[in-house]
C-alpha cells in the first residue's frame, strides 16, 4: 500500500512542477493549472485511502464546507482585489502550518528517540515559527490592501530592535523547547513562541507601505511554501516537502524580480519603509507649472495619433477604471491607431495585477507588454497615457542621482510626443518623490477620478 | 463685455483674430461678440459660419465703437488708432520696442493694451505663446516655399529613369520655427542638418530626424537662454560658425535661416560669397528678412535670384497659410482670455499680479507699463537636477563576472559544508528528505524564471492553491486518538481546502479571460 501511497506522491510532484512550468506561455497556462488540480487530487485521493488515514466523516465534512467556501469566494472575488485574496490564501497555509505543527507535537502515537526526537522537534518548532509569520503577516497585507489598516509604513522607534528582541527570545525559547521532558512543559515554550511569532510577523508587514505590498505578496508566498516544507520535514513527507520547496522558490523569484524592478535590496524591503534616507528636501523646490487638458482635448488628441501607449498603475485598480481603458483602446484601434499597454513590474500591489486587469477587461494579451519590450518604443509614441501611476513613470530616477529612487527602471513616457498624466491631484506616489514629469513641457495633467476621466475622453471621442 | 474682431487692414494680411470656433466657447466665457463684415474671409471663413457659431455681423464703424475688447492679428495702423476710445482693450502684436511712436499714440487714447508678442515665455503661458504658435507655421511654410521654387524633389528615388539624389537642408536656429521646419522637410525624404547656438538643443534637432551639425569650438560660456531665445555670440565663435555654414553652403541644396536676437537686427549669417558658392538652383528661405535677414542678399518682401541661388524673403509666412494660423492664434487669444475672466462672467480682470498678466499688459489704462520686471521662472528645473551623470556605473563586465563566479563559489561551498555537518549527525531518513528539498528548490528556481512576467498573479495563486498539499499532514493526523489533535488536524483540513478549491479556480477563471486578438 504505501508503495502506491509513494508512487502517487511522485506522480503529483511531477504534475506540480508541470503545473508552474505551464505558466511560462499564456497559451500552456490553462493546461498548466490542468496538471495542478489532477496533481492535487492524486496525492489528496491517495492519502485518504491509505490505511494510515481515518476519521473519514470529520475529513469528509471539513472538506466539503472549505472546498465550498474556496469555490464562492473564487467566483465572487472581484480582479481589482486579486492582492487581497492571494494575501488571505497565504495566511491559511501559514495557519494550517501552525495548526499541523502543534497537532504533530501533541500526537500520541508519535515516538522518537535521541538524535530523532531532537530532529522532529526542530522541525516542529521552525514549521510553527514559519507558519506564525506568514498567518499575521498575510492577515495585516491584507488588511492594509483592503484599507483596513492604514497603508502608511507604521514606524515604531525601535523597531529593528524589537525584532531582533523577539527572534533572540525565540531562539532561547527553543533551547527551552527541546531541552523539556515532558509534553507539558515544551507546550508551554512552544505556545509563547508562537504568539511572539505572530506579533513578529505582524510588526514586519505593519512597517511596509502600500506600494512595496507586490515585494511583500510575493515574500508571503515564499514563506507560506517554507512552512510547508517545514511541515513535510515534521511528517517525514517528501510531497510537502517538494511542493514546499517549489512554491518557496517561487516566491523568492518573484520577491527578487519586484525588488529588481524598484533597484532596492531585498532588507531594505523588508526593514521598512522607504529608508531613513529619503529625505527630499532638495527635491522639494518648486519645479514649474503644470499645464492641464480637459478630457474632450484629450480626446481630439487620441484621434490624431497613430501611435498610442497606455501605462496604468494602481490608480487603474482603485478606480475600477479598466473597463472604460479597454473600451477606449477598442475605439482607438477600430479608428486605426496602434495601442499598446507599459506594464512596469511592480506597477499594482502584487506581481502581475495589471496584466489580471487588463485581461479581464478583454484586452488581447498579445497588445499588453513588459518595460523592457516597449521602453524604447516612447520616442515614436504620439501619446502616452498615464493612468493612476507615479513613481514607475517617474523621470528623476534616471535623472536624479540623489533621488531616493535613483537608478530604478522607469517607463520613459515623457520621450513620447506628448504624455497625458490622469491623476486625482498633485500628491506625490509612495515613494514621496516629487515627479518632474508633471512639470515636463510635453505632459499634460488630466486631472479627476481615473474612470470618470477615461469615460468622458470615450464620449467625447 | 462684447468682444469685436475687426478685418485686418494691413495689405496683404489674410489672418483673422478669432475663428467661428473660438466665438463658440468666448461665448461660454460670457462674452458677446461682433465680427466685422468679411473679417474672416481671406482665412477662408465665411460670414456665415461666424453667425452660425453665434456672433453678430457688423459694419466697420460699429466694430471699432460699441466693443470693450477689440482683437487683432496686426499693430493697428494710425487708422484703427484714432478709432479706438477710452476705457478699451486692445489685444493684437504690438512690438512695443519697435513702435514708441504707435506707443505713445496708445496711451494717449487712454486704453489697455496686451501685447501678444509681450507673453513671456514659461511653461504656464504656453498655451498663450502666439509666437511660437506663428513660427511653427512660419517654420512648415518656409519648406513649402522652398520646395516651390526648388526644381527636384526632396526625397531620393531610384526610378526607371535614373537615380534622383535626395535634397540637402540645412536649417539655421532650432527653435520653434526651425524645429518645425525640420521637421517638414524631413517628412518630405529631405537629409536635413539644424545649427543652433544652444548646445542643450541637439537632442530635440536629432529627436526630429536631423544631424546636428556641431563647431570645432569650446566656449567658456556656452550657448545658453536668456528668457528662451538665443543670445548674441562672441566673435570667436562667430568665426567657427561662419567657417562651418561656408563648407556646407557648398554642400546643400536649401538653406533655411531662423535665427533672431531680440530687440535686435538679425545677425548676418550667410554672406554673399557663400551664396555665389551655392550650387544653381538652390534656395534660401530668410525667415528673418523683417528684422532685415540673415542672409547678406536677403530682399525683405521679395523673391530675388542672385548667383542662380533663389532668396526667399517673406515676411508674411504665417500669412500665407492664412486658415492654420488663425485658428492657432485665435486659440492663443482664447487662453488668454479664459485667464482674464476667472469667474466666466464675460467681465476680464486685469491682474497686475499675474506675472504673465503683467507681462502682456504694455499699457494699462493709459499708462506705458512696458517694459515689464523680469520674471525669475524659468522653463527649466533647477541646474542641480539637470546634471546628466550617467546614473548607470559601467563596470568592467569581465570583473562583474568574476565577482558573480566567486560569490555562487562561495555560497555553494557554504553549502556543501553544512550539508556534510548536518550529515554527521542527522540520521540517514532526515538526509533522503534534505536531497528531496535541495533538489526540489533547485527545480523551482529553474521553472520559475521561465514564467512570464503577465502571469505572475496567476503564478502566485497556482502556487497558493498548491501549497494547500499542506492538507495531507492534516489528513494523517485526523484519525488521532486525541481530540485535541483531531480538532486541530480539522480546523486545519478545512482551511486548506479553502486553499486548494479558491487557489484553483480562481488561476481557472483569471487564464479563462488571457485572450489574443484572434479570439475576440
Amino acid at each position: 500500500m504505501s508503495g502506491i501511497v509513494s508512487a502517487a506522491y511522485i506522480a503529483a510532484s511531477i504534475l506540480f512542477i508541470l503545473s508552474l512550468g505551464g505558466l511560462s506561455h499564456q497559451e500552456t497556462a490553462r493546461r498548466g493549472n490542468l496538471y495542478g488540480i489532477i496533481g492535487m487530487a492524486i496525492a489528496i485521493l491517495a492519502t485518504i485511502f491509505s490505511d494510515k488515514v481515518s476519521g473519514y466523516a470529520v475529513l469528509i465534512i471539513m472538506m466539503l464546507i472549505g472546498g465550498t467556501l474556496g469555490t464562492i469566494v473564487a467566483r465572487r472575488v472581484e480582479m481589482t482585489e486579486m492582492p487581497e485574496l492571494v494575501a488571505i490564501l497565504h495566511s491559511f497555509v501559514g495557519l494550517a502550518a501552525v495548526l499541523v505543527g502543534f497537532a504533530s507535537y501533541l500526537d500520541p502515537n508519535a515516538h522518537y528517540e535521541g538524535v530523532e526526537k531532537t530532529i522532529h522537534e526542530v522541525e516542529i518548532y521552525l514549521g510553527i515559527f514559519i507558519g506564525a509569520v506568514t498567518f499575521t503577516g498575510s492577515v495585516v497585507a491584507f488588511g492594509k490592501l483592503k484599507g483596513l489598516i492604514s497603508s502608511k509604513p507604521l514606524m515604531l522607534p525601535a523597531r529593528h530592535w524589537i525584532n531582533l528582541a523577539i527572534v533572540l527570545v525565540c531562539v532561547w525559547l527553543g533551547k527551552v523547547f527541546l531541552g523539556a521532558d515532558s509534553t507539558a512543559g515544551g507546550f508551554f515554550a512552544l505556545f509563547v513562541m508562537t504568539l511572539l511569532a505572530f506579533v513578529f510577523g505582524a510588526h514586519l508587514v505593519m512597517a511596509i507601505g502600500g506600494a512595496d505590498m507586490p515585494v511583500v505578496i510575493s515574500m508571503l508566498n515564499s514563506y507560506s511554501g517554507w512552512a510547508a516544507a517545514a511541515t513535510g520535514f515534521m511528517l517525514s513527507n517528501d510531497l510537502l516537502i517538494v511542493t514546499g520547496a517549489l512554491v518557496g522558490s517561487s516566491g523568492a523569484i518573484l520577491s527578487y524580480i519586484m525588488c529588481r524592478a524598484m533597484n532596492r535590496k531585498f532588507l531594505s524591503v523588508i526593514s521598512g519603509g522607504f529608508g531613513t534616507t529619503a529625505s527630499s528636501d532638495a527635491e522639494a523646490a518648486e519645479q514649474g507649472e503644470v499645464t492641464q487638458i480637459l478630457a474632450e482635448e484629450t480626446a481630439e488628441l487620441l484621434k490624431d495619433a497613430k501611435e498610442v501607449i497606455i501605462v496604468p498603475g494602481y490608480g487603474m485598480a482603485v478606480a475600477h477604471a479598466q473597463h472604460p481603458v479597454s473600451e477606449l483602446t477598442q475605439k482607438l484601434r477600430a479608428n486605426g491607431t496602434n495601442v499598446r499597454f507599459a506594464i512596469h513590474p511592480v506597477a499594482g500591489r502584487m506581481p502581475g495585477h495589471m496584466n489580471v486587469l487588463l485581461a479581464e477587461a478583454r484586452v488581447p494579451y498579445d497588445i499588453v507588454l513588459e518595460m523592457d519590450e516597449v521602453n524604447d518604443d516612447f520616442p515614436e509614441t504620439d501619446v502616452a497615457i498615464v493612468i493612476g501611476a507615479n513613481d514607475i513613470v517617474n523621470p528623476s530616477a534616471l535623472e536624479n542621482p540623489n533621488s531616493p529612487i535613483a537608478g530604478m527602471p522607469v517607463l520613459e513616457v515623457w520621450k513620447a510626443k506628448i504624455c497625458i498624466v490622469s491623476k486625482r491631484s498633485m500628491a506625490t506616489g509612495y515613494a514621496g518623490v516629487e515627479n518632474p514629469l508633471f512639470f515636463k513641457e510635453n505632459t499634460r495633467m488630466l486631472f479627476g477620478d481615473a474612470k470618470d476621466s477615461v469615460e468622458t475622453v470615450l464620449k467625447s471621442l | 463685455m462684447k468682444i469685436g474682431i475687426p478685418k485686418e487692414t494691413y495689405s496683404g494680411e489674410k489672418r483673422v483674430a478669432t475663428t467661428p470656433d473660438v466665438v463658440g466657447q468666448l461665448l461660454q466665457l460670457g462674452f458677446s461678440v461682433a465680427v466685422e463684415s468679411g473679417a474672416g474671409a481671406e482665412a477662408k471663413f465665411a460670414d456665415q459660419a461666424y453667425v452660425d457659431a453665434g456672433a453678430e455681423i457688423v459694419e466697420t464703424s460699429v466694430v471699432w465703437s460699441d466693443s470693450n475688447i477689440i482683437l487683432k492679428v496686426r499693430a493697428p495702423s494710425d487708422a484703427e488708432v484714432e478709432k479706438l476710445h477710452q476705457g478699451q482693450t486692445l489685444i493684437s502684436f504690438i512690438w512695443p520696442a519697435q513702435n514708441d511712436e504707435l506707443m505713445q499714440k496708445l496711451a494717449d487714447k487712454k486704453v489697455t493694451v496686451m501685447a501678444m508678442d509681450a507673453v513671456p515665455r514659461i511653461s504656464r503661458a504656453q498655451k498663450l505663446d502666439a509666437l511660437s504658435s506663428m513660427a511653427n507655421i512660419a517654420g512648415y511654410r518656409a519648406v513649402v516655399e522652398a520646395s516651390n521654387h526648388f526644381g527636384r524633389f526632396f526625397t531620393g528615388q531610384i526610378t526607371a529613369a535614373g537615380k534622383v539624389p535626395p535634397a540637402k537642408v540645412m536649417i539655421i536656429g532650432a527653435g520653434v520655427a526651425g524645429l518645425a521646419a525640420i521637421g517638414a522637410a524631413t517628412s518630405m525624404g529631405a537629409i536635413v542638418r539644424a545649427f543652433d547656438t544652444r548646445p542643450e538643443v541637439k537632442e530635440q534637432v536629432e529627436s526630429m530626424g536631423a544631424e546636428f551639425l556641431e563647431l570645432d569650438y569650446e566656449e567658456e560660456e556656452q550657448g545658453g537662454t536668456q528668457g528662451g531665445y538665443a543670445k548674441q555670440m562672441s566673435q570667436a565663435f562667430i568665426d567657427a560658425e561662419m567657417a562651418l555654414f561656408r563648407e556646407q553652403a557648398k554642400d546643400v541644396d536649401i538653406i533655411i535661416t531662423t535665427a533672431l536676437i531680440p530687440g535686435k537686427p538679425a545677425p548676418k549669417l550667410i554672406l554673399a560669397d557663400m551664396v555665389e558658392s551655392m550650387k544653381d538652383g538652390s534656395v534660401i528661405v530668410d525667415l528673418a528678412a523683417e528684422q532685415g535677414g540673415n542672409c547678406e542678399l536677403t530682399q525683405p518682401g521679395e523673391v530675388a535670384v542672385k548667383h542662380g541661388v533663389t532668396i526667399i524673403g517673406h515676411m508674411d509666412l504665417p500669412s500665407r497659410l492664412s486658415t492654420q494660423s488663425s485658428q492657432l492664434y485665435s486659440t492663443n487669444l482664447r487662453h488668454l482670455l479664459a485667464d482674464l475672466t476667472p469667474e466666466k462672467d464675460g467681465q476680464i480682470v486685469v491682474d497686475m499680479d499675474d506675472d504673465v498678466v503683467r507681462s502682456s499688459t504694455v499699457i494699462h489704462q493709459g499708462e506705458i507699463t512696458w517694459p515689464p520686471p523680469p520674471i525669475s521662472v524659468t522653463a527649466a528645473p533647477p541646474k542641480a537636477a539637470v546634471a546628466p551623470e550617467p546614473v548607470i556605473e559601467t563596470k568592467d563586465p569581465r570583473a562583474e563576472a568574476k565577482r558573480k563566479a566567486v560569490t555562487t563559489m562561495s555560497v555553494l561551498a557554504v553549502t556543501v559544508l553544512a550539508l556534510f555537518a548536518v550529515g554527521r549527525v542527522a540520521p540517514p531518513e532526515f538526509m533522503s528528505h534534505l536531497i528531496v528539498f535541495v533538489l526540489a528548490v533547485f527545480v523551482g528556481w529553474q521553472v520559475i524564471w521561465n514564467v512570464t512576467p503577465a502571469l505572475h498573479t496567476p503564478l502566485m495563486s497556482v502556487t497558493n492553491a498548491i501549497s494547500g498539499i499542506i492538507v495531507i499532514g492534516a489528513l494523517l493526523q485526523v484519525g488521532s486518538s486525541s481530540w485535541l489533535v483531531v480538532f486541530l488536524a480539522a480546523i486545519a483540513v478545512l482551511i486548506a481546502s479553502i486553499n486548494i478549491a479558491g487557489g484553483f479556480l480562481v488561476t481557472q477563471r483569471m487564464l479563462g479571460m488571457f485572450r489574443r486578438e484572434e479570439d475576440n
